[in-house]
């Protein structure tokens, strides 16, 4: 069935006007997101087994032949994230459903994450640059939606700088695309990656694709465009914060990752170069803020900058070794980042605050939830078994290989400090004198407790399966250095 | 023609990011309008303005003396979508100054809440 690649998209939006016909009524509210979502993860399981089998899938919207239609694309590597992406927001849903009160659940709050997820899942499938700027609209529109939701007052406020900083990029995004059209005429991304490499003056290309990694980048939280995020993301709930933390900044980095692996290749000295530097510094930076807070979610969410930085530079370095290792530690780094946001919640809760030095000695009265954040601390930080690991080996090798080996000793020196940042929530919170904790029900710890381990239990099974999901993670790989494939398989048609 | 809509579309940029550096949220929200009118012109600007008879298929008209459709049908998505954020963030704006009492943008850093 050629349609099965729109049913990520289409089954989210189904439900998210269903859902939007009942909003007092919370109990149906929760059980219709669960099976919508439950429904999504299905229907991307079945597509990545389409797709493992019959390579890539590609369809142009009512029957139009290929550049002049919308195409939707489905290959190996966006088929990964529509599936982590459903995969995670499935688990928010779990999470929210003790965590985020009723008073939110009746104005339209699972009706949000829907539509974020048919932004999400659209963006990582679509084959067509407009059409990507409309689902990244989607996406925001409904992100507006959900950071102020509930209507705080340091929601309100960080909410302002969150939609302005986005009307500014989606205005340089709407005009990068008016510059890209009048050069090349088109908007298809396989028609785009046939036409650029036959222009011959690269000057104005590589202006575009400067113009799109600062849209994009905007997106992605990358060095000098990062400094929204961390008060924005500050200000949400902590379910709304895990989907934001593993979804959004991704859709940046996968934008980037497809333009300049698909047709930004013509003048590869110059703007490699600069991804790969401007990689480093904001890992760097990143890791500056990771260890200056005293905050759990603090540190956190400066760690999601750390990851988009380490991605980055894999990609610049396109190479077979780079690329693939930014593929694995993109899925580890979503599934992994949700699942931190979901840890640090409880201890959030229990405590009643996110301060570190407010905390301690809950491993005497938690012992569990302490092992399970242990595990994933280390699963972030990339130790062996665990499923930061490959990838970060992966992207190191790659940088060896390539012109940027002081990239790849800064990412490992810098390892050393994402461990530090995550070790220092475990010594603060759980070692120590115990302090005053808030009473928190049994069954509420548990409803929190068991989507935060079953998601841990996901990325150790990622980590030490490592081998069984190579071939997937290669194949994806394999796409993005042969554009031929991508090329042939929307074309052709 | 194309260079005055150049230097015109540089003169919203310009005065759009001047607004949007001021104090004033309202002055602010102005300032995206503005930028967003810069954004449509270029996209219609960078289609090209040849062609003088609108894409509306007519007898006796050749397939040159068209205008682009495809840059017209860009700008009217992104009309809807940029109207449907502006009128997000003015009643964002609104409740703002309800619950925060101000709209000076310096008064909204709010640093207390962090340490």
């Amino acid at each position: 069935m050629s349609n099965l690649l729109l049913f990520p998209i289409l089954i989210p939006l189904l439900f998210a006007i269903v859902l939007m016909f009942f909003p007092k009524n919370v109990s149906l509210q929760r059980s219709t997101a669960i099976a919508g979502a439950a429904a999504t993860l299905i229907a991307a399981i079945t597509l990545l087994v389409k797709v493992q089998n019959d390579g890539v899938q590609a369809i142009t919207l009512g029957s139009w032949p290929a550049p002049f239609g919308i195409s939707m694309v489905s290959d190996l590597l966006s088929v990964l994230l529509v599936l982590s992406a459903s995969l995670i927001t499935f688990f928010v849903i779990l999470y929210s459903i003790p965590t985020i009160g009723e008073a939110r659940e009746r104005s339209f709050y699972y009706s949000g994450i829907m539509f974020l997820l048919v932004g999400v899942n659209g963006a990582f499938t679509t084959g067509d640059i407009f059409n990507l700027f409309v689902f990244v609209e989607v996406l925001l529109m409904s992100s507006y939606m959900l950071i102020v939701h509930g209507g705080e007052k340091p929601q309100l406020r960080e909410s302002i700088k969150y939609l302005l900083v986005n009307i500014i990029s989606s205005a340089l995004f709407v005009s990068a695309v008016a510059y890209l059209y009048s050069v090349t005429g088109t908007l298809n991304m396989a028609d785009l990656a046939v036409k650029i490499p036959q222009i011959e003056s690269t000057g104005i290309l590589t202006l575009i694709a400067v113009m799109f990694l600062v849209v994009f980048g905007f997106k992605a939280s990358i060095f000098p465009l990062y400094f929204w995020l961390p008060g924005s993301y500050y200000a949400p709930p902590t379910p709304i914060l895990a989907l934001f933390g593993a979804l959004l900044t991704k859709v940046g980095v996968y934008a980037i990752m497809r333009t300049y692996t698909l047709f930004f290749t013509m003048n590869t000295g110059f703007t490699h170069e600069l991804l790969a530097i401007v990689s480093i510094l904001t890992i760097l930076a990143g890791c500056i803020g990771a260890l200056a807070y005293f905050d759990v979610k603090k540190i956190i969410i400066y760690n999601i900058i750390i990851a988009v930085g380490v991605i980055l530079f894999g990609v610049s370095q396109l190479n077979e070794a780079g690329i693939n290792g930014s593929i694995f530690y993109l899925v580890h780094d979503m599934l992994i980042k949700a699942a931190l946001f979901f840890l640090v919640g409880i201890v959030a809760v229990i405590f009643g605050t996110t301060n570190l030095r407010e905390m301690g000695g809950l491993m005497k009265t938690y012992p569990f939830l302490g092992w399970v954040y242990l595990i994933a601390a280390f699963g972030l930080a990339g130790i062996p078994p665990l499923s930061g690991f490959p990838g970060k080996l992966l992207i190191v090798q790659g940088g060896f290989e390539g012109p940027h080996f002081w990239g790849s000793i800064i990412i490992l020196a810098t390892s050393l400090l994402v461990l530090l940042s995550a070790m220092r929530i475990f010594i603060y919170a759980f070692w120590g004198e115990p302090r005053e904790t808030m009473p928190l029900e049994k069954t509420t710890y548990r409803r929190m407790l068991i989507p935060s381990v079953v998601l841990v239990i996901i990325t150790i099974v990622l980590g030490v399966g490592a081998e069984m999901f190579m071939p997937l993670i290669q194949g994806a790989g394999e796409v993005l250095l042969n554009p031929s494939i991508y090329i042939d398989a929307v074309l052709k048609e | 023609m194309e260079i005055i809509m150049s230097v015109v579309i540089g003169f919203l940029f310009m005065a759009a990011v001047y607004l949007m550096l001021s104090k004033s949220l309202i002055r602010i929200i102005i300032g995206t309008g503005l930028l967003s009118h810069g954004a449509h012109l270029l996209l219609l600007t960078m289609g090209g303005l040849g062609g003088m008879a609108p894409p509306v298929v007519a007898d006796g008209v050749s397939v040159a003396d068209y205008a682009d459709p495809l840059p017209q049908a860009l700008i009217l998505t992104a009309i809807v979508i940029s109207f449907a954020v502006t009128s997000f963030f003015l009643v964002l704006a609104y409740r703002a100054y309800q619950e925060l009492g101000t709209d000076n943008m310096n008064l909204m850093r709010g640093t207390e809440d962090y340490e």
